[in-house]
């Protein structure tokens, strides 16, 4: 085998910061906070790059879409090992009405014009938790589709996928070409090493406009409010399960 | 920063977070060598970074290598001194060696995860290099070495040192014409590295005296020639007193976090202790020393990056951070109260581990020596 692969990469808040929504409850902020990639995707690149290091794979596509700063998203992926970036830029306003049909049809333009074998995404962003990307993309493109990933093997031309699921395990067999959808337990991902770090600013980012591959962006939604969640009210303790029904009916819940 | 220096900047980051962290504690403890820390280091690519690509490395600036120095320290400045170290040992052989030194020595450390170590200190001399007795006698074509090296890091884990010795026996020769300065396989006989020194803290790095008896080193191991070993291993700390103050603002900047999160959670007569004065201002001078020590060896590393003599600023960044290292920690352990002490909490550690920044690579009182000099030679310039 020797596959194209194309994956996707969303700048997202880091998961580890405390995300604040804006006084004019427009949207959080996101204004010199720390952004990276998102976790899920640095394991959809971290799969490419051993499918590669497996000789599976021939080439990996690393494509992002939003404002200027994806550059340093795709620039992690390339340091991770992928040979070539697609920076589709979108400005902020617009970046903030994105959804996922408009990457979809992105990444479906973007698998007929660079002759595309394998697409892998990761199953969520963790923004907006949306796991629609992988499978509207599928669809646009008429190919089978393996969503929720924790292990792909390469076997005879095709790819069988183990699938988490609510039930358990599933395990499909996939023609390809296909679109797959990494799920957390797929694979651990490497640290980019400073070497590869260093190599990485030698690799080519093409940029391209929605346009360029006939994506509208206007927005299909309005943000009306955006709210904290609701801050978890004190409890009470009760001395046994009687008194718990009692208070409960007179809260109203029973 | 540069968006590379960022780079640089967040790998280190993400090493300490997520790898040194978790295990410092226990190294300290045991005093266990980081090895697994010191591989994963090196495949990394955050050691060596200064050797040049010429022989294998990645030609990173001074900046950059403190820009990481100062990131491991972050996470424990033991194990940092452990990465670190090599950068000491080497520092002659980049300034110095000839092309066959450096393919040789610097080669085979980007290859492997090898260490080596710096052998000036004595038991008789420390800031006194110029007194150093180790001898090194010519016997054909090669050089006996007879003497005690003492406080050498990675001392008993080195593939080979650097060791100033006395190749002019007269004891009216000036330093700058008796020392001279050899490189020393590990493996030659008559080398013999002590017990590891348990110290009060950095446990985690390897401190040893090393004894040499009858020692024979190839003549083509003599770092340029007789006598001019004393410049070269002074040489060396302009390179590497930056790293060693940034690793110093390292250790500050955790003591602060640590002693900045807790102050904000412990409350004492009903408000977190952040809202009293006393502790709030404690944590700002910790925040202004930071700062400004972070400032200090910035400018002196970017100096020599410039091509430009930095020892004025390096002794500066060095003494600063020391001190403010010191503070930090002490004030840390402070704003712990109780707790800071105990070795449940992790700042009676940094305390621990900040004295030796006042001593190593120069002691406080010796920094204060060379920027008077350096203010003489300024002034009557």
């Amino acid at each position: 085998m020797s596959l194209r692969i194309l994956v996707g990469v969303k700048r997202v808040i880091d998961y580890a910061v405390k995300i604040r929504v804006k006084p004019d409850k427009s949207g959080v902020i996101t204004e010199g906070v720390k952004h990276s990639m998102n976790p899920f995707d640095e394991i959809a690149i971290e799969e490419a790059v051993r499918m590669k290091e497996k000789k599976i794979a021939k080439e990996i596509v690393a494509f992002s879409c939003g404002p200027a700063q994806c550059q340093e998203t795709l620039r992690t992926a390339l340091a991770m090992g992928a040979d070539r970036g697609i920076h589709v830029e979108v400005a902020g306003p617009q970046f903030d009405t994105l959804q996922p049909l408009h990457i979809s049809k992105m990444l479906a333009q973007l698998a007929k014009d660079e002759q595309i074998d394998l697409i892998i995404v990761g199953k969520q962003a963790i923004d907006d938790d949306c796991n629609q990307t992988a499978q509207m993309t599928a669809a646009l493109l008429d190919w089978p589709q393996a969503t929720s990933a924790s292990k792909i093997e390469a076997k005879d031309g095709s790819l069988q996928v183990v699938r988490e699921i609510d039930g358990g395990l599933e395990t499909i067999k996939v023609k390809l070409p296909t679109v797959v959808s990494a799920d957390l337990r797929l694979n651990e991902p490497r640290y980019a090493t400073l070497p590869n770090i260093m190599k990485a600013k030698k690799k080519p980012i093409k940029k391209l406009t929605p346009k360029d591959l006939g994506v509208d962006v206007s927005p299909r939604i309005e943000v009306v409010t955006v709210e904290e969640p609701p801050v978890r009210l004190a409890g009470a303790k009760v001395e046994n399960v009687d008194m718990m029904v009692e208070k409960l009916k007179a809260l109203g819940h029973a | 920063l540069t968006p590379e220096q960022r780079e640089v900047q967040e790998l280190a980051r993400k090493f300490a977070r997520e790898d040194v962290i978790p295990v410092a504690a226990h190294h300290d403890r045991t005093g266990e060598y980081p090895w697994e820390l010191i591989k994963k280091a090196h495949s990394l690519g955050l050691m060596n970074g200064h050797i040049d690509a010429e022989f294998g490395g990645m030609g990173l600036s001074n900046f950059e290598g403190c820009l990481i120095a100062e990131e491991l320290s972050y996470g424990c400045t033991g194990i940092g001194t452990a990465i670190e170290a090599n950068g000491l040992g080497q520092s002659p052989v980049i300034l110095a060696g000839n092309k066959e030194q450096k393919k040789k020595y610097l080669g085979r450390m980007i290859e492997e995860p090898l260490m080596c170590a710096y052998g000036v200190t004595e038991p008789g001399a420390g800031s006194d290099v110029a007194n150093i007795r180790t001898k090194a006698e010519k016997k054909g074509d090669h050089y006996v070495l007879n003497g005690q090296k003492m406080w050498i890091t990675n001392g008993g884990h080195a593939n080979w040192y650097f060791v100033l010795a006395r190749t002019n026996p007269d004891p009216k020769a000036p330093p700058h014409k008796a020392l001279t300065g050899f490189i020393v396989d590990r493996d030659t006989p008559g080398l013999t590295p002590g017990r590891k020194e348990i110290n009060m803290g950095q446990r985690a790095s390897d401190t040893r005296g090393i004894t040499f008896e009858d020692v024979l080193v190839p003549k083509e191991n003599v770092l340029i020639g007789e006598g001019a070993g004393f410049k070269i291993a002074m040489g060396a700390f302009d390179q590497t007193r930056p790293p060693v103050a940034a690793g110093a603002v390292g250790l500050a900047q955790r003591a602060y976090d640590e002693a900045m999160k807790y102050a904000m959670e412990r409350k004492t007569f009903g408000v977190p202790i952040f809202k009293h004065q006393a502790v709030a201002f404690m944590l700002a001078d910790m925040a202004i020393g930071i700062e400004t020590s972070r400032l200090a060896w910035m400018r002196a590393s970017w100096e020599i990056d410039q091509g430009r003599r930095n020892t004025y600023y390096a002794s500066i960044a060095k003494a600063l951070a020391g001190d403010v290292a010191n503070k930090c920690a002490a004030d840390a352990v402070q704003i712990f109260g109780g707790n800071g002490f105990n070795s449940e909490y992790p700042v009676e550690k940094l305390m621990r581990d900040a004295k030796i920044y006042q001593i190593y690579e120069g002691t406080a009182q010796i920094q204060r020596v060379i920027i008077s000099r350096e203010l003489v030679t300024r002034f009557t310039a």
